[in-house]
């Protein structure tokens, strides 16, 4: 039933979700040497809470949740970052996190086109009925 | 679309560190001029970056960076007693440049880093759009 209303599940939001966190991790990897820059990043569970599509429930204590796992802090779904050591002229990126969590959102993003293929595949194969 | 932003915020920042290696170059290569006066003499040069904001809302944010100008540092220039150069004063001395060759090679050296992060971005969205095209084939 679901996979005919919906065929590519929550893999389409998700996937646009990844693609607008590229563009404001990228934006601060750009600003590493602006001075006053404060870096910014997408509160991931604030933004699953807006989607339409909102299943992702912890049952259980011990189950990873789906936030940024970072300290983020202000309103809306872009936040600002909290760093670990401010620096002298004002800007908040600090490089290794910024390229740790980069290369983690692509591979979340690659994770994510790998499931569309599957339910592509999936799809493909039952409208066929071979 | 903002997959292409992406790619456009990586270059901007790109842009902005080749600016910054021109000018620590430019000091690097006028480190030993010197000059009659302290007018005269060469003074180091240090871009200003600044961050573009393209959108900017509580659920989305791409910001580029450009280079919003040139700053002429201020400190002094030292004078050496050279009687001999053809540029020296009534006094016979010549003002040397204000270019500390630490600082601009510490420059150099971030500024590389930095642009070598950026391509490392820009390759891994290049991927990223690549396999989003190459869905459901």
């Amino acid at each position: 039933m679901s996979i005919l209303q919906n065929p590519l599940g929550i893999h389409g939001t998700a996937l646009q979700l990844r693609e607008q966190r590229t563009a404001v991790l990228a934006s601060n990897i750009a600003n590493v040497d602006t001075p006053n820059f404060k870096a910014r990043d997408l509160d991931f569970s604030s933004v699953m809470a807006a989607t339409e599509i909102n299943n992702m429930r912890t049952s259980n204590s011990r189950h990873f949740s789906i936030g940024a796992g970072q300290a983020l802090a202000g309103e809306g779904m872009v936040k600002y970052r909290m760093p670990n050591s401010a620096s002298v002229d004002g800007n908040t990126v600090e490089i290794s996190t910024e390229n740790a969590l980069f290369t983690e959102n692509s591979m979340r993003y690659q994770a994510t086109t790998t499931f569309l293929n599957q339910r592509i595949k999936g799809i493909m194969s039952a409208l066929r009925g071979e | 679309m903002s997959m292409l932003t992406t790619l456009q915020i990586s270059s901007s920042a790109m842009n902005a560190q080749m600016v910054r290696m021109n000018t620590t170059a430019s000091n690097l290569a006028n480190m030993d001029v010197v000059g009659s006066s302290e007018a005269e003499a060469y003074k180091a040069k240090k871009p200003i970056f600044k961050t573009v904001m393209e959108t900017y809302t509580n659920n989305d944010f791409q910001a580029s960076v450009s280079v919003s100008g040139i700053h002429v540092t201020e400190r002094a220039n030292s004078k050496r007693y050279d009687p001999q150069n053809p540029a020296a004063n009534g006094d016979g001395y010549v003002f040397m440049s204000n270019v500390n060759s630490i600082e601009e090679m510490v420059d150099m050296t971030n500024a590389s880093r930095s642009y070598q992060t950026n391509v490392e971005v820009m390759n891994a969205t290049k991927k990223m759009m690549m396999s989003t095209l190459q869905l459901g084939r």
